[in-house]
Protein backbone atom coordinates (compact mmCIF):
# COMPACT_ATOMS: atom_id res chain seq x y z
CA UNK A 1 0.00 0.00 0.00
CA UNK A 2 2.70 2.61 0.99
CA UNK A 3 4.60 1.25 -2.34
CA UNK A 4 1.18 3.14 -4.39
CA UNK A 5 1.70 6.25 -2.50
CA UNK A 6 3.83 8.85 -3.46
CA UNK A 7 6.38 10.37 -1.77
CA UNK A 8 4.64 14.00 -0.83
CA UNK A 9 1.41 12.03 0.08
CA UNK A 10 3.59 9.50 1.91
CA UNK A 11 5.06 12.05 3.92
CA UNK A 12 2.23 14.81 4.43
CA UNK A 13 -0.11 11.61 6.10
CA UNK A 14 2.71 8.88 7.16
CA UNK A 15 4.77 8.86 10.19
CA UNK A 16 7.81 6.70 9.07
CA UNK A 17 8.92 4.18 11.54
CA UNK A 18 12.72 3.29 10.75
CA UNK A 19 15.18 0.80 12.78
CA UNK A 20 16.03 3.66 15.04
CA UNK A 21 14.31 5.94 15.13
CA UNK A 22 10.91 7.76 13.74
CA UNK A 23 11.09 10.05 10.57
CA UNK A 24 7.93 12.87 9.29
CA UNK A 25 6.84 13.26 12.78
CA UNK A 26 5.81 16.65 12.65
CA UNK A 27 2.57 18.09 10.81
CA UNK A 28 3.38 20.07 7.68
CA UNK A 29 -0.01 20.30 5.32
CA UNK A 30 -0.15 23.69 6.05
CA UNK A 31 -1.09 26.26 3.52
CA UNK A 32 2.16 27.35 1.39
CA UNK A 33 3.97 24.03 1.87
CA UNK A 34 3.45 21.94 -0.95
CA UNK A 35 2.65 23.04 -4.21
CA UNK A 36 -0.60 21.96 -5.67
CA UNK A 37 -2.26 20.87 -2.42
CA UNK A 38 -4.54 23.12 -1.26
CA UNK A 39 -4.07 23.30 3.10
CA UNK A 40 -6.15 25.86 4.13
CA UNK A 41 -8.76 24.97 6.67
CA UNK A 42 -12.15 23.32 5.07
CA UNK A 43 -14.75 22.42 7.66
CA UNK A 44 -16.45 20.54 5.42
CA UNK A 45 -13.32 18.38 4.70
CA UNK A 46 -12.88 17.64 8.22
CA UNK A 47 -16.25 16.91 8.96
CA UNK A 48 -16.64 14.30 6.43
CA UNK A 49 -13.28 12.76 7.38
CA UNK A 50 -13.70 12.70 11.27
CA UNK A 51 -14.62 9.34 12.57
CA UNK A 52 -14.78 7.98 15.98
CA UNK A 53 -15.25 4.21 16.88
CA UNK A 54 -15.91 3.21 19.92
CA UNK A 55 -14.13 -0.54 21.01
CA UNK A 56 -14.88 -0.80 24.15
CA UNK A 57 -16.93 1.17 26.99
CA UNK A 58 -18.21 0.61 30.87
CA UNK A 59 -17.86 1.45 34.05
CA UNK A 60 -15.06 3.18 34.57
CA UNK A 61 -12.79 2.08 30.91
CA UNK A 62 -13.38 2.93 27.48
CA UNK A 63 -11.29 2.61 24.43
CA UNK A 64 -12.44 4.34 21.07
CA UNK A 65 -10.54 5.46 18.08
CA UNK A 66 -10.37 9.07 16.79
CA UNK A 67 -9.51 9.03 12.96
CA UNK A 68 -9.58 12.17 10.65
CA UNK A 69 -8.01 14.60 13.45
CA UNK A 70 -4.57 16.91 14.29
CA UNK A 71 -2.24 15.52 16.76
CA UNK A 72 -2.41 19.00 18.14
CA UNK A 73 -5.69 18.72 18.91
CA UNK A 74 -6.18 15.22 20.36
CA UNK A 75 -3.12 15.91 22.50
CA UNK A 76 -5.16 18.71 23.88
CA UNK A 77 -8.03 16.56 24.80
CA UNK A 78 -5.38 13.71 26.33
CA UNK A 79 -4.06 16.86 28.35
CA UNK A 80 -7.17 17.76 29.41
CA UNK A 81 -8.34 14.34 30.65
CA UNK A 82 -4.96 13.99 32.84
CA UNK A 83 -5.09 17.37 34.01
CA UNK A 84 -8.02 19.50 33.98
CA UNK A 85 -11.18 17.46 34.14
CA UNK A 86 -12.71 18.84 37.43
CA UNK A 87 -13.36 16.60 40.34
CA UNK A 88 -14.33 17.05 43.97
CA UNK A 89 -11.30 16.43 46.28
CA UNK A 90 -10.39 16.91 49.70
CA UNK A 91 -8.58 20.43 50.21
CA UNK A 92 -9.16 21.07 54.15
CA UNK A 93 -7.94 18.42 56.89
CA UNK A 94 -9.45 19.93 60.20
CA UNK A 95 -7.47 17.72 62.83
CA UNK A 96 -9.47 17.92 66.26
CA UNK A 97 -7.24 14.70 67.91
CA UNK A 98 -5.13 12.20 66.42
CA UNK A 99 -2.97 10.24 68.85
CA UNK A 100 -2.15 7.68 66.26
CA UNK A 101 1.63 7.21 65.18
CA UNK A 102 0.71 8.99 62.15
CA UNK A 103 1.75 12.83 62.14
CA UNK A 104 -1.04 15.08 61.31
CA UNK A 105 0.87 16.21 57.99
CA UNK A 106 0.74 12.53 56.46
CA UNK A 107 -2.40 11.91 57.69
CA UNK A 108 -3.69 15.05 55.63
CA UNK A 109 -1.84 14.39 52.41
CA UNK A 110 -2.92 10.47 52.08
CA UNK A 111 -6.46 11.28 53.27
CA UNK A 112 -6.21 14.46 50.34
CA UNK A 113 -5.22 11.33 47.47
CA UNK A 114 -8.34 9.36 48.21
CA UNK A 115 -10.89 9.34 45.27
CA UNK A 116 -14.56 11.07 46.27
CA UNK A 117 -17.90 9.98 44.47
CA UNK A 118 -19.82 12.86 43.50
CA UNK A 119 -20.50 14.53 40.46
CA UNK A 120 -18.28 17.99 40.27
CA UNK A 121 -21.23 19.20 37.58
CA UNK A 122 -23.20 19.87 40.41
CA UNK A 123 -21.08 21.59 42.57
CA UNK A 124 -19.33 25.43 42.15
CA UNK A 125 -15.75 26.51 42.31
CA UNK A 126 -15.05 27.77 45.99
CA UNK A 127 -13.92 31.32 45.44
CA UNK A 128 -10.11 32.06 46.78
CA UNK A 129 -10.09 33.61 50.06
CA UNK A 130 -13.05 32.22 51.03
CA UNK A 131 -12.17 30.15 54.03
CA UNK A 132 -16.58 29.21 54.90
CA UNK A 133 -18.22 26.35 52.64
CA UNK A 134 -21.54 26.55 51.72
CA UNK A 135 -23.67 23.84 50.51
CA UNK A 136 -23.09 24.59 46.67
CA UNK A 137 -19.23 24.58 46.69
CA UNK A 138 -18.00 22.58 49.89
CA UNK A 139 -18.81 18.90 51.01
CA UNK A 140 -18.03 18.19 54.50
CA UNK A 141 -16.94 14.71 55.72
CA UNK A 142 -15.85 13.15 58.97
CA UNK A 143 -13.74 10.56 60.33
CA UNK A 144 -14.35 9.47 64.04
CA UNK A 145 -12.99 6.11 65.56
CA UNK A 146 -10.90 5.10 68.22
CA UNK A 147 -9.50 1.73 68.49
CA UNK A 148 -10.20 -0.23 71.53
CA UNK A 149 -9.18 -3.90 72.93
CA UNK A 150 -11.90 -6.82 71.84
CA UNK A 151 -12.99 -7.80 75.57
CA UNK A 152 -14.24 -11.16 73.65
CA UNK A 153 -10.43 -11.83 72.26
CA UNK A 154 -9.08 -15.21 74.27
CA UNK A 155 -6.41 -14.82 76.27
CA UNK A 156 -3.11 -16.08 73.99
CA UNK A 157 -4.39 -15.14 70.66
CA UNK A 158 -1.73 -12.41 69.07
CA UNK A 159 -3.55 -11.80 66.11
CA UNK A 160 -4.53 -7.86 66.36
CA UNK A 161 -7.29 -8.29 64.39
CA UNK A 162 -8.84 -10.33 66.71
CA UNK A 163 -7.18 -8.65 69.54
CA UNK A 164 -8.34 -4.96 68.83
CA UNK A 165 -11.55 -3.68 67.71
CA UNK A 166 -11.45 -0.70 64.56
CA UNK A 167 -7.55 -1.10 64.61
CA UNK A 168 -7.18 -0.75 60.79
CA UNK A 169 -9.09 2.61 60.07
CA UNK A 170 -10.62 2.36 55.95
CA UNK A 171 -11.46 4.68 53.74
CA UNK A 172 -15.35 2.93 54.76
CA UNK A 173 -14.90 4.90 57.91
CA UNK A 174 -15.19 8.43 56.57
CA UNK A 175 -19.02 9.68 56.70
CA UNK A 176 -20.76 12.12 54.77
CA UNK A 177 -21.81 15.41 56.85
CA UNK A 178 -24.52 16.66 54.55
CA UNK A 179 -24.27 20.77 54.75
CA UNK A 180 -27.79 22.81 54.25
CA UNK A 181 -29.90 21.01 51.65
CA UNK A 182 -27.67 18.38 50.15
CA UNK A 183 -29.11 15.50 52.00
CA UNK A 184 -32.29 16.15 50.22
CA UNK A 185 -30.47 17.30 46.64
CA UNK A 186 -28.11 14.56 47.24
CA UNK A 187 -30.25 11.78 48.47
CA UNK A 188 -30.18 9.24 45.80
CA UNK A 189 -26.43 9.70 44.95
CA UNK A 190 -23.87 8.18 48.21
CA UNK A 191 -21.45 10.51 48.38
CA UNK A 192 -18.34 9.15 50.04
CA UNK A 193 -14.93 7.52 48.89
CA UNK A 194 -15.07 5.86 45.64
CA UNK A 195 -13.43 2.57 47.16
CA UNK A 196 -14.49 1.56 50.44
CA UNK A 197 -11.11 -0.48 51.24
CA UNK A 198 -8.48 1.81 51.08
CA UNK A 199 -5.99 1.75 54.36
CA UNK A 200 -5.84 4.75 56.24
CA UNK A 201 -3.85 4.43 59.43
CA UNK A 202 -3.56 1.63 61.78
CA UNK A 203 -4.28 2.14 65.31
CA UNK A 204 -3.77 0.55 68.99
CA UNK A 205 -6.05 0.34 72.11
CA UNK A 206 -6.43 4.07 72.88
CA UNK A 207 -5.09 5.69 69.74
CA UNK A 208 -8.48 8.13 68.41
CA UNK A 209 -8.60 9.88 64.94
CA UNK A 210 -11.20 12.89 65.07
CA UNK A 211 -10.97 14.80 62.23
CA UNK A 212 -13.19 17.00 59.73
CA UNK A 213 -12.74 17.15 55.76
CA UNK A 214 -13.83 19.51 53.38
CA UNK A 215 -13.89 18.52 49.59
CA UNK A 216 -13.95 21.41 47.14
CA UNK A 217 -14.05 21.21 43.57
CA UNK A 218 -10.83 21.97 41.90
CA UNK A 219 -8.47 20.33 38.86
CA UNK A 220 -6.42 17.76 38.95
CA UNK A 221 -3.19 20.07 38.71
CA UNK A 222 -2.11 18.74 41.68
CA UNK A 223 -3.95 15.47 42.06
CA UNK A 224 -4.20 13.20 39.28
CA UNK A 225 -7.55 11.30 38.73
CA UNK A 226 -7.66 10.02 35.25
CA UNK A 227 -5.14 7.86 33.43
CA UNK A 228 -5.44 7.98 29.92
CA UNK A 229 -2.69 6.85 27.35
CA UNK A 230 -2.10 6.46 23.96
CA UNK A 231 -1.89 2.81 22.85
CA UNK A 232 0.99 2.22 20.70
CA UNK A 233 2.23 -1.40 19.84
CA UNK A 234 3.79 -1.82 16.78
CA UNK A 235 6.42 -4.73 16.20
CA UNK A 236 9.60 -3.65 14.49
CA UNK A 237 10.48 -6.60 14.55
CA UNK A 238 11.26 -6.94 10.65
CA UNK A 239 13.79 -4.30 11.08
CA UNK A 240 16.17 -6.66 12.70
CA UNK A 241 16.59 -9.21 10.16
CA UNK A 242 18.75 -7.95 7.84
CA UNK A 243 17.63 -9.66 4.26
CA UNK A 244 13.79 -8.25 5.03
CA UNK A 245 14.79 -4.57 6.34
CA UNK A 246 15.44 -2.43 3.38
CA UNK A 247 12.32 -4.58 1.83
CA UNK A 248 9.66 -3.29 4.11
CA UNK A 249 8.83 0.38 5.35
CA UNK A 250 7.04 0.65 8.01
CA UNK A 251 4.55 3.37 8.21
CA UNK A 252 1.76 5.15 10.84
CA UNK A 253 -1.33 7.15 9.95
CA UNK A 254 -0.44 10.26 11.17
CA UNK A 255 -4.12 11.03 11.86
CA UNK A 256 -5.18 8.08 13.85
CA UNK A 257 -5.34 7.84 17.22
CA UNK A 258 -6.67 5.58 20.07
CA UNK A 259 -7.72 6.73 22.93
CA UNK A 260 -7.34 4.35 26.61
CA UNK A 261 -9.87 6.12 29.27
CA UNK A 262 -9.49 4.78 32.67
CA UNK A 263 -11.37 6.47 35.26
CA UNK A 264 -11.31 6.25 38.78
CA UNK A 265 -14.55 5.94 39.17
CA UNK A 266 -15.88 9.37 40.19
CA UNK A 267 -17.63 9.91 36.96
CA UNK A 268 -18.12 7.32 33.99
CA UNK A 269 -15.12 7.84 31.14
CA UNK A 270 -17.57 8.84 28.57
CA UNK A 271 -19.07 11.99 30.29
CA UNK A 272 -15.06 12.36 31.07
CA UNK A 273 -14.07 12.94 27.70
CA UNK A 274 -17.34 15.14 26.91
CA UNK A 275 -16.39 17.00 29.82
CA UNK A 276 -13.08 17.34 28.32
CA UNK A 277 -14.00 18.34 25.41
CA UNK A 278 -16.09 21.35 27.00
CA UNK A 279 -12.85 22.45 28.56
CA UNK A 280 -11.78 23.14 25.37
CA UNK A 281 -14.43 24.64 24.13
CA UNK A 282 -14.39 26.90 27.34
CA UNK A 283 -10.55 28.15 26.95
CA UNK A 284 -12.09 29.46 23.44
CA UNK A 285 -14.48 30.76 24.50
CA UNK A 286 -12.60 33.05 27.19
CA UNK A 287 -10.48 34.20 24.86
CA UNK A 288 -12.71 34.86 21.96
CA UNK A 289 -14.88 37.18 24.86
CA UNK A 290 -12.45 38.59 26.21
CA UNK A 291 -11.55 39.87 22.33
CA UNK A 292 -14.75 41.19 21.92
CA UNK A 293 -14.76 42.88 25.31
CA UNK A 294 -11.40 44.90 24.74
CA UNK A 295 -12.89 45.68 21.33
CA UNK A 296 -11.15 45.73 18.05
CA UNK A 297 -7.50 46.85 18.77
CA UNK B 1 0.62 38.09 39.92
CA UNK B 2 -1.92 40.71 40.44
CA UNK B 3 -3.20 41.46 44.03
CA UNK B 4 -6.44 40.13 46.05
CA UNK B 5 -9.48 41.70 44.43
CA UNK B 6 -7.81 42.87 41.26
CA UNK B 7 -9.07 41.01 38.25
CA UNK B 8 -6.38 38.74 36.68
CA UNK B 9 -5.36 39.50 33.39
CA UNK B 10 -6.70 37.05 30.84
CA UNK B 11 -5.10 38.28 27.16
CA UNK B 12 -2.82 41.30 26.33
CA UNK B 13 -1.04 42.21 23.46
CA UNK B 14 2.23 43.27 23.08
CA UNK B 15 3.64 44.93 19.95
CA UNK B 16 7.22 46.31 18.70
CA UNK B 17 6.91 50.04 18.39
CA UNK B 18 6.66 50.69 14.74
CA UNK B 19 5.00 47.53 13.79
CA UNK B 20 1.80 47.25 12.09
CA UNK B 21 -1.15 45.76 13.66
CA UNK B 22 -0.38 42.49 11.80
CA UNK B 23 2.77 41.57 13.84
CA UNK B 24 1.48 40.83 17.57
CA UNK B 25 2.42 38.93 20.50
CA UNK B 26 -0.32 38.01 22.59
CA UNK B 27 0.06 36.74 25.98
CA UNK B 28 -2.65 34.34 27.38
CA UNK B 29 -2.60 33.77 30.85
CA UNK B 30 -3.53 30.23 32.52
CA UNK B 31 -2.84 28.52 29.24
CA UNK B 32 0.00 26.06 28.17
CA UNK B 33 0.21 23.72 25.68
CA UNK B 34 -3.00 22.82 25.61
CA UNK B 35 -4.36 25.69 23.80
CA UNK B 36 -1.27 27.00 22.57
CA UNK B 37 -0.12 24.16 20.39
CA UNK B 38 -4.22 23.01 18.93
CA UNK B 39 -4.94 27.27 18.40
CA UNK B 40 -0.77 27.16 16.58
CA UNK B 41 -2.70 24.32 14.41
CA UNK B 42 -5.33 25.98 13.43
CA UNK B 43 -3.99 29.50 13.03
CA UNK B 44 -1.24 27.68 11.00
CA UNK B 45 -4.42 26.47 8.60
CA UNK B 46 -5.47 30.01 7.53
CA UNK B 47 -3.55 31.41 4.41
CA UNK B 48 -3.25 35.10 5.57
CA UNK B 49 -0.83 34.11 8.31
CA UNK B 50 2.73 33.96 7.55
CA UNK B 51 4.21 32.92 10.93
CA UNK B 52 2.43 31.11 14.12
CA UNK B 53 4.11 30.33 17.20
CA UNK B 54 3.90 30.32 20.79
CA UNK B 55 6.68 29.70 24.07
CA UNK B 56 5.80 29.11 27.72
CA UNK B 57 7.69 31.94 28.90
CA UNK B 58 8.90 29.87 32.02
CA UNK B 59 8.17 26.74 33.47
CA UNK B 60 6.48 28.60 36.87
CA UNK B 61 4.47 30.76 34.82
CA UNK B 62 1.08 29.81 33.64
CA UNK B 63 1.32 32.06 30.69
CA UNK B 64 2.02 31.69 26.57
CA UNK B 65 3.55 34.15 24.09
CA UNK B 66 1.96 33.35 21.35
CA UNK B 67 2.92 35.49 18.29
CA UNK B 68 1.37 35.94 15.13
CA UNK B 69 2.32 37.65 11.98
CA UNK B 70 0.24 37.83 9.14
CA UNK B 71 0.44 38.72 5.19
CA UNK B 72 -0.93 42.50 3.69
CA UNK B 73 -1.18 43.98 7.00
CA UNK B 74 -4.10 42.15 8.05
CA UNK B 75 -4.73 42.81 11.80
CA UNK B 76 -3.46 40.03 13.71
CA UNK B 77 -6.37 39.86 15.75
CA UNK B 78 -8.48 38.45 13.04
CA UNK B 79 -6.33 35.35 12.23
CA UNK B 80 -6.58 34.74 16.76
CA UNK B 81 -10.57 35.44 16.64
CA UNK B 82 -10.81 33.27 13.37
CA UNK B 83 -8.75 30.49 14.95
CA UNK B 84 -10.62 30.09 18.18
CA UNK B 85 -14.08 30.26 16.41
CA UNK B 86 -12.65 27.25 14.23
CA UNK B 87 -11.09 25.32 17.09
CA UNK B 88 -14.08 25.88 18.90
CA UNK B 89 -16.10 24.31 15.85
CA UNK B 90 -13.96 21.38 15.76
CA UNK B 91 -14.65 20.60 19.37
CA UNK B 92 -18.31 21.00 19.01
CA UNK B 93 -18.06 18.48 15.77
CA UNK B 94 -16.05 16.31 17.89
CA UNK B 95 -18.63 16.53 21.04
CA UNK B 96 -21.31 15.68 18.80
CA UNK B 97 -19.80 12.52 17.18
CA UNK B 98 -18.55 11.44 20.50
CA UNK B 99 -21.83 11.53 22.01
CA UNK B 100 -23.68 10.17 18.77
CA UNK B 101 -21.17 6.83 19.22
CA UNK B 102 -21.77 6.68 22.67
CA UNK B 103 -25.40 6.47 22.65
CA UNK B 104 -25.48 4.39 19.38
CA UNK B 105 -22.87 2.08 21.41
CA UNK B 106 -24.98 1.90 24.52
CA UNK B 107 -27.62 1.04 22.57
CA UNK B 108 -26.07 -2.44 20.58
CA UNK B 109 -25.45 -3.02 24.04
CA UNK B 110 -28.48 -3.05 25.58
CA UNK B 111 -30.37 -4.99 22.58
CA UNK B 112 -28.91 -8.07 23.01
CA UNK B 113 -30.26 -8.66 26.36
CA UNK B 114 -34.16 -7.52 25.59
Amino acid sequence: MAAAMNRVDEIRNRVILGEFGVKNVHTTDFPGNYPGYDDTWDMQKFQKNFRIDIVHLDENNMEFDMVGIDAAIANAFRRILLAEVPTMAIEKVFIYNNTSIVQDEVLAHRLGLIPIKADPRLFEYRNTGKEEGSEIDTIQLQLKIKCSRNPRASKDSSDPQELYLNHMVYSRDIKWVPIGNQADVFADSRIGPVLDDILIAQLRPGHELDIVMHCVKGIGKKVAKVVDSRLDTCSREVLRHDDLKNLVKLGRVRDHFIFTVESTGILPPDVLVTEAIKVLMAKCQRFLSELDSCGME
Amino acid sequence: MAGEGEKRPVLETIQAEGADEGCVTFVMHDEDHTLGNSLRYMIMKNVDVEFCGYTITHPSESKINFRIQTRGEIPATEPLRRGLNELNDVCQHVLNTFQARVDEFKGRQEQPMD
